[in-house]
Parts: C-alpha cells; structure tokens; sequence
C-alpha cells in the first residue's frame, strides 16, 4: 500500500522536498489530517464547543501521566480511554446542571491537566513528555497513517449518518426532539469522536495547537460561507492546501510542522476577513448609488 | 391563505392531559401540580409573567426536559393513544450571528437524513419550497437563518412544525422582535391552521392582545396554574388583575371592541 503511495508521489510532485520516505509519510498524514479537522472543525464552532476541544487537548498529558503509572510503552490507549471518560462526564454533566459549560469544562479539565503534570513531574522528569507539547509530523510512522485513515473514515461516516441529527440539535435541541432525534446520543457521540480524533492526532500536532487546527480553518470558512455546503467545502479547502504549504515551508524553515501549518491558516483567515469586508462595503456602496437590488424579496 | 395539505393519517388525539405535572431543575422547582386538558381543534393560549415557567412545560411536554407526574394522549373514546407527532416552534435558534446556516439547510435537515453539507436532492428542495410557500417565506429559502427577522424566522419555524402535520403543535411566541403586521399574519396562520386541520395548538403568548382574539381558551401560568377558561373569564379573574393589574383588562377590551366593530384587515399579506 505505502509503496503506491511513494511511487505516486514521485511522479505527481518531482520536488526534492518530497524525495525522502519520511517527508512522503508527513505528506499523506496532512492529506488525511486536514479534512477531518476542516470538517469536525465546523461542528465544534456551530456547537459552541471550542474549549471543549482544547480541554480533551490538553487531558492527553493525563492520559499520558496514566499509561506512565500503568507502565504501558504507549500511552496511546490510556490516552484514547481517559479522553473518552472525560468527554463522556463532561457531556453528561453539561446536561444535567445549570452551571454553564465553560464553568464545567473548566473545573474538570484543569483538574486533569494538574493531575496529569503533578505525575509526570514527579521526579523532574516532565522534559520527557515535552514533545507532546508541540508534537512531530514528520515522525509519523507508515503503519501509524493507518490509524489517520480509519479516523477519516469515522468521520465521514459520522458525517453522513447523524450529521443533519447533529446540526438540528446544535441549532435548538428542543426542535431536534420533536422531530425525534435523540439528543443526549446525538451529543454523546460527537462528543466521543471528537475526544478520539483529537487524542489520536496529538502526538503529531501537539497539545499546544492542535485547537487552533481545529478551530481555524472553520472560523474562515464562516466569514465567507453563505450555507453549510459551502461552509464544509472551504473548510476542507482551507485546511489541505495551508497543511500543504505549511509542510512544505516548514521542511524549508526547520520548524514544527503543525504551528506552520496554523500560521498558514490564519493567513486565510485574515484573507477572508479583509474579503468579507471589503464586499459588505461595496455592497453599501451600490445599494446607497442604487446600482444594484440588495433586498431579494419579491 | 395556507395551501390545504392531505393528511396523511387521521388523527385520533383528542385530548392531552397533564395530571399533576411538575419540572424540577438542580432541585429548583419549575412548574408543580399542573393539571390541563387540552383539546383537539382548540388553540389554548398560554400567558403568565415573566419567568413563570412557559417554555419550560412546552420544552417537557416535547421531552427536551425530564418531568414527573402523568402526561397522556386519549381518544375520542378516552383510551390512551401512542405518542402523537408533535410539532414545535421555538423562540429562536441557537444559531450565533454570522452563523452559515441557509433556511434550506435547516428545513432539510428536519425533513431528510441526507446530510445537508453534501447536497440538497431535488426531491427536499421542493418540498422545503412548497413548505415555505404556505407560511409565505418562499422568498426566503436561500437566506441565512442568523439574517431573518423575528417575524420571517418564526414563519420558517411554523413551516418546519408543520411538515409532517402534527397532532399537537406548541408555539413559543418570541418575546420581542416581532412587528405587529407579522405578528397579525401569524396569529391568523395558526388560527386557520386549527381549523384546517383540527390540531391541538398549545400557544405561550406575551400579546394579551392578540391572544384574547384568537385563543378558545387562556391559561394563567405562574409555575402552577392559576387561572383557566375563556379569555373574558381568566380577565376578570382576580388572579389575573393581581399580576397585571387592571389597565389591561381596559386595554384588551377596547382591542377586543376595536377588532369586531373596525373592519379588519384581510388583504393581501405579501412582503
């Protein structure tokens, strides 16, 4: 599979930034990883569920801090299962109190990353954990792309099955139960993929920015989307071609590939900031001049 | 006004009972011992001070929220009936400003599984539109949701309720936002609406008004209710006079006077 893969590239990008195994293997991880974070990304923003993002973020150190008790070689399994638990208690706590979400996030997640760094610093040794913080994507490992591939596949076909479910409840869950959605699942499950993804894709982003991945790519789409097709498909776009670029100037700068990645994002997103207000004047302009008819109603 | 639509089924609701219906949140309760039969074919209208639980027994009685004591569903005969469909139009949408969601993608994504991100089938988008042509809102199909004004988006609720028609249908009157022209169309649409159709309207109201013109029937709601009957009864009721006071009641009755004696407005409500 891989070997198709490397052929591939050499014929469709003769560059010699791509000539090395490892370079091909970060290539196709930005090409699996972009979509999913364009697309969960969306989501996270339409449900108002951006700290919740960053509080599975940064749990992994306690999943880590774990594995490390539990004297597991990988921590990747103590991550996934931590990350779960703590999405599943912060969800059903979200429900079932009046508190407001920030304020729940909040006490859990802080409680976890203090958890999570008073053992792993116990002895001075946290600087082992350090390359958590930033992650490497260049370290991905070809039999790790496998797991990048199935979590596209889980989010696409969470995407398919339950996303028109999910959009309903995000936009007043009190509609989405008379037409029969189950809320509470519905919640539950984004809330678990989300975690899953997130946990799984930390130790090439880092904890630092893997939000920011997150989060960015969709924050642009919206200055410019007019609906949710339009919305999901400059996500995407955003987000391959800025992990594209970022590998690329990073393989160039020698810095870490995911904060380049997220510069290159930002770069869209000042782009359609400048574009969305740059329209919203002209827009003024003509509807002041009477050039154009703004008001579509009949 | 609205295009006549073939049921589907027959409805044999006929009536819904709450029996010593209560909503407790964190332990705080919201609504205790409330009692209502409600009616087929009647719009019961719901009023009662700010705070005193109006949604909440709308948002229990869809079953967003949790709620102790008995609610059934009977038929013509009295028997219990399966759960009816129910339709509900909120206040608002959760939707934050600048949020990209069209009114296609909202009225798909409650009539249809195929994710609305990836296409809008043929099939969908015709029937969002014959939809939206009922309520007078076709014009708004390609709109963002987040762009549409209190009135438009409450027409685009109504429209969404009503596909598939209902058996009970709950409306949350917004507390402002709305003008009096689309305030006026709208009360007409979910009177006619009973007619057509021979629904159970459950209607919180902050428009004495406008209520008093079009309900069967007004409850007074104040966590528990204090008040029940026809419009000129909860009125005159002392319960009623205690919170609102009486320039109200002279209010109500001069729009009242003022509704069957001036010639009311029937013409053409295009916007």
């Amino acid at each position: 599979m891989i070997e198709v893969w490397y052929t591939l590239v050499d014929s469709i990008f003769p560059f010699s930034w791509v000539e090395f195994d490892f370079m091909k293997n970060a290539l196709l991880a930005v090409l699996l990883v972009s979509p999913i974070f364009g697309l969960l990304g969306t989501m996270v923003i339409n449900n108002n569920m951006a700290f919740f993002s960053d509080a599975i973020g940064h749990a992994a150190l306690t999943g880590i801090a774990i594995g490390v008790l539990l004297g597991l070689g990988d921590p990747l399994w103590a991550m996934l299962i931590f990350a779960v638990i703590l999405a599943i208690g912060i969800t059903w706590t979200r429900r079932r109190t009046e508190a407001s979400a920030d304020t729940v996030i909040g006490v859990f997640f802080s409680t976890a990353v203090a958890l999570g760094v008073v053992i792993l610093s116990r002895g001075g040794g946290f600087n082992r954990y350090s390359s958590y913080l930033i992650g490497d994507l260049l370290s991905v490992a070809p039999q790790e792309l496998n797991l990048l591939a199935i979590a596209l596949v889980l989010v696409l076909l969470f995407w398919g099955l339950f996303f028109n479910r999910l959009f309903l409840v995000s936009s007043n869950p009190a509609v989405a139960r008379s037409r029969g959605v189950n809320i509470y699942l519905v919640e539950m499950l984004f809330s678990i993929l989300l975690a899953l993804i997130v946990t799984i894709s930390i130790q090439w982003i880092g904890i630092l920015i893997i939000n920011a991945l997150l989060i960015l790519p969709a924050a642009s789409a919206r200055n410019l989307a007019e609906n949710m097709r339009s919305y999901h498909s400059l996500a995407v776009i955003i987000s391959i071609i800025s992990g594209f670029a970022g590998l690329f100037l990073s393989y160039h700068w020698g810095t870490a590939t995911g904060a380049t990645i997220v510069l290159c994002i930002f770069i869209f997103y000042l782009g359609t900031i400048a574009w969305k207000t740059l329209k919203s004047r002209w827009v003024k302009k003509c509807s002041e001049s009477g050039d154009i008819r703004i008001n579509h109603r009949q | 006004m609205i295009n006549k639509k073939t049921r589907a089924e027959k409805c044999n609701l006929c009536c819904t009972r709450l029996d010593n219906f209560g909503v407790r949140i964190g332990g705080n309760p919201l609504l205790y011992d409330v009692n209502l039969h409600i009616h087929c074919g009647e719009l019961t209208g719901i009023i009662g001070p700010n705070g005193a639980g109006k949604t909440t027994l709308l948002k229990a009685i869809v079953g967003e929220i949790p709620y102790s004591g008995n609610m059934n569903f009977l038929d013509a005969k009295g028997l219990r009936t399966g759960h009816p469909l129910i339709g509900y139009v909120p206040q608002r949408l959760d939707f934050g400003p600048g949020s990209p969601a069209s009114v296609l993608d909202f009225c798909s994504a409650c009539i249809s599984n195929v994710p609305v991100w990836l296409s809008h089938p043929r099939r969908n988008r015709q029937r969002v539109l014959d939809n939206l042509t009922r309520v007078q809102a076709e014009h708004l199909m390609k709109r963002r949701v987040c762009e549409l004004s209190g009135g438009e988006l409450q027409r685009v609720l109504l429209a969404c309720a009503l596909d598939p028609v209902p058996n009970l249908l709950l409306l949350d009157e917004p507390v402002a936002g709305v003008d009096p022209r689309g305030l006026e169309i709208f009360y007409r649409m979910v009177s006619e609406l009973r007619r057509e159709h021979d629904l159970s309207i459950i209607m919180v109201s902050h428009d004495h008004g406008m209520i008093s013109q079009y309900a069967d029937r007004l409850i007074l709601l104040d966590q528990t209710v204090l008040a029940a009957g026809t419009p000129a009864e909860v009125f005159r009721n002392q319960q009623f006079l205690n919170l609102f006071g009486s320039q109200w009641n002279t209010e109500i009755y001069h729009g009242q006077e003022a509704a069957t004696t001036i010639h009311h407005p029937t013409g053409e409500v295009n916007s």
